[in-house]
């Protein structure tokens, strides 16, 4: 990124910026995906507009989580420094700035009760980040639908929206997976969804059954474990822990009460079993039929009130119709490494939904591109790949001493948050050429590196195989490659004697005829 | 392609899950994750540890070592369970040569899956079998 870039001159975030009419890119949505991505945009001088049907900016933490506390947690008293890179690491919550008085904006928001902070807090901060960095949204525009035009101009995609018609070479899609969803189960109707539960006290006394096992169903019962008299939450998977899986895959820590609430026999059944209908009874209770996962056989379970915690999916609206391939059941869109549809060219992804760029998911632990703390970095890197593909603006490139090259990777493992956040999903990159030296490439996605060939080069990651983290290094040489991964450390600090041996072994193959890189 | 009755509806009738009963399917659509690749995309990547376990519901997929190209895999086929088995990184790219959606399953979930399932296991033994005695045929002609 050219940090030295100034600003475009966009309109201010106060008044409707962005009226109807042409732009080179056009951005969707008003979360902190779309938020990252336009910052980033005016970072470098790239033309944009941002629209949303919101009324301001946050996205989905203007509504959820329903009980009002977030997942995702910002230390203010981090080690480092909280203008500082290194701090991003225990900081999940702010958006990236170039400048340094506007990084770690969420600490402010922090009240000291927690370091979740609560949905309120997150929506400030996050309005503060789009106020202070100069963010602007045209809000309560509502884009509507989608067409695809040959101009002599060149393609453009045409956004048709409640304010008119938006056109642009590269739509920015930030629109979350926010649309509720529920499976056509028999009776479903008789379920409130969980965008649509009431205040915890509507539910006191009440026998409340929870279809679905992810955090959303967790989340309710542990909020309503005060509340309600009775909670059954089914699915037909056994519930794993984030703990058990050791990635943001399984229920989180937080939730864990219902758990031991089951464990212990106080009011809390978790069962593994399909819902197979819902039907009213005449005493206005509901009966929930189920089928058990582990014998097939049939089961009710009688509940006041019936909630499908079933999920959200991508509200793409017209875009499947124009050719965008769509995966699973949030119905994500399928996205090359570089979060561009990867069946219509041209149409871009940010934010949460840039999940649908799935990376290589080793030892089947996935990215962290569904939450703030890891599609921060797949916005900036998008932008800086859309500046280079189709602006002409080239990324900065700084020389590495070949000497320092050793002790630059290794400082990148230990404290990189790209590396950290997005295990084996993005890495740090440096190449070696004859003609130019080591050049630092930056922060690039791991299948790029791996994929898209080219001269000799080392990427370092951070990966999970599920029971230790450490750090993982690509050699790519004479265009073959090779994966070197280290031991991982207690403290995870790999920049002990062990670690520059190791690593500097093999750098030496790569670095023959240049200063030595071991120890 | 999406939910978990969709995802069983396009395995039932595969060589490696016929013998399940509908919420063996079911529970099958609900451990796995759907995926998809592009055309020229590597699903795997030879010497490349953490691989999973993959069933193709649709699409096809070259099986190329060190360049060469080795075998078509297409709907129904499965790759990847080599390499998990073993522990070892896969001896082959997977390259996908159309469009290609697959189910996977990450490599540490196979073990207690394949115990889950033993007639899955069994298919999948019953799989390993033939191209195993394929390979022997094709080696036997080759002398």
């Amino acid at each position: 990124m050219a940090s030295g870039s100034p600003p475009s001159a966009q309109p201010a975030s106060s008044g409707h910026p962005y009226p109807p009419g042409e732009y080179p890119i056009v951005i969707v949505g008003s979360g902190p995906g779309a938020l990252q991505a336009s910052y980033f945009l005016s970072r470098l001088g790239i033309e944009h507009a941002v629209i949303s049907g919101d009324a301001g900016a946050g996205g989905m933490f203007r509504k959820w989580p329903f009980f009002q506390r977030l997942l995702s947690w910002t230390k203010p008293y981090a080690p480092p420094e909280r203008d500082s890179r290194e701090f991003e690491r225990w900081d999940w919550n702010s958006l990236l700035a170039l400048e340094p008085e506007w990084r770690g904006i969420a600490t402010e928001f922090m009240d000291g009760t927690s370091d979740f902070p609560s949905r309120p807090l997150m929506q400030a901060n996050l309005e503060a980040f789009a106020e202070r960095t100069g963010v602007a949204v045209r809000y309560g525009c509502r884009w509507e639908s989608t067409r695809h035009e040959d101009t002599p101009d060149g393609e453009r995609f045409v956004l048709v929206t409640s304010d008119g018609e938006y056109r642009c070479r590269f739509p920015i899609f930030a629109v979350g997976v926010a649309e509720p969803y529920s499976p056509a189960t028999p009776g479903i109707e008789l379920a409130v969804h969980y965008a649509d539960t009431r205040d915890a006290e509507t539910y006191a006394g009440k026998r409340l059954f929870i279809i679905g096992k992810q955090n959303s169903g967790f989340e309710l019962a542990t909020g309503l474990l005060q509340w309600a008299s009775r909670i059954s939450l089914s699915s037909p998977s056994p519930a794993k822990t984030s703990i058990e899986t050791r990635s943001l895959v399984g229920v989180r820590a937080r939730y864990v009460q219902p758990f031991e609430d089951s464990i212990l026999g106080g009011g809390v059944d978790i069962l593994s079993a399909s819902t197979k209908g819902i039907r009213k009874l005449e005493s206005g209770a509901f009966e929930v039929q189920l089928e058990r996962s582990d014998n097939a056989m049939p089961m009710t379970v009688e509940a006041d009130e019936v909630i499908a915690a079933t999920g959200f999916v991508c509200p793409l609206r017209d875009l499947p119709a124009l050719g965008v391939a769509t995966f699973g059941q949030s119905k994500l869109p399928a996205q090359t490494e570089f979060w561009e549809s990867a069946s219509v060219p041209g149409i871009y992804f940010a934010g949460t939904i840039t999940q649908g760029s799935a990376g290589l998911k080793k030892h089947g632990i996935p990215s962290n591109s569904g939450a703030l703390h890891g599609y921060r970095y797949n916005a900036r890197v998008l932008v800086r790949e859309l500046a280079r593909r189709h602006f002409g603006i080239q990324p900065e490139r700084p020389t590495i001493d070949v000497g320092d090259l050793r002790d630059h990777l290794l400082a990148e493992a230990t404290r990189a948050p790209e590396l950290w956040h997005q295990k084996a999903y993005l890495a740090s990159v440096v190449s070696l050429d004859p003609d130019e030296g080591v050049r630092d490439e930056g922060i690039l996605p791991l299948t790029h590196f791996l994929d898209a060939g080219g001269g000799d080069a080392v990427a370092m990651t951070i990966e999970s195989d599920g029971a230790s983290i450490y750090p993982v290094v690509y050699v790519r040489r004479g265009g073959r490659q090779e994966e070197h991964a280290l031991d991982p450390d207690p403290l995870h600090d790999f920049e002990g004697l062990p670690y520059r041996r190791a690593l500097g072994q093999i750098l030496d193959r790569l670095t023959a005829g240049a200063a030595s890189t071991a120890a | 392609m999406a939910t978990r009755d969709e995802i069983a509806d396009a395995i039932a009738g595969m060589a490696i899950f016929v013998d399940l009963a509908r919420p063996q399917l079911i529970g099958v659509a609900s451990r796995f994750e759907e995926a998809f690749f592009p055309k020229d995309a590597r699903v795997l990547r030879q010497g490349l540890t953490g691989s999973g376990f993959y069933v193709i519901l649709d699409g096809e997929a070259d099986v190329v070592a060190d360049g060469q190209k080795l075998a078509t895999l297409a709907r129904g086929d499965f790759f990847g369970e080599v390499s998990v088995l073993l522990g070892e990184p896969p001896t082959a790219d997977i390259v996908a040569t159309r469009p290609m959606r697959c189910i996977v399953l990450g490599g540490p979930d196979v073990e207690g899956f394949l115990v889950d399932h033993p007639r899955v296991m069994f298919r999948m033994l019953q799989a390993s079998a033939r191209r195993l005695r394929n390979a022997n045929r094709r080696l036997t002609a080759s002398q």
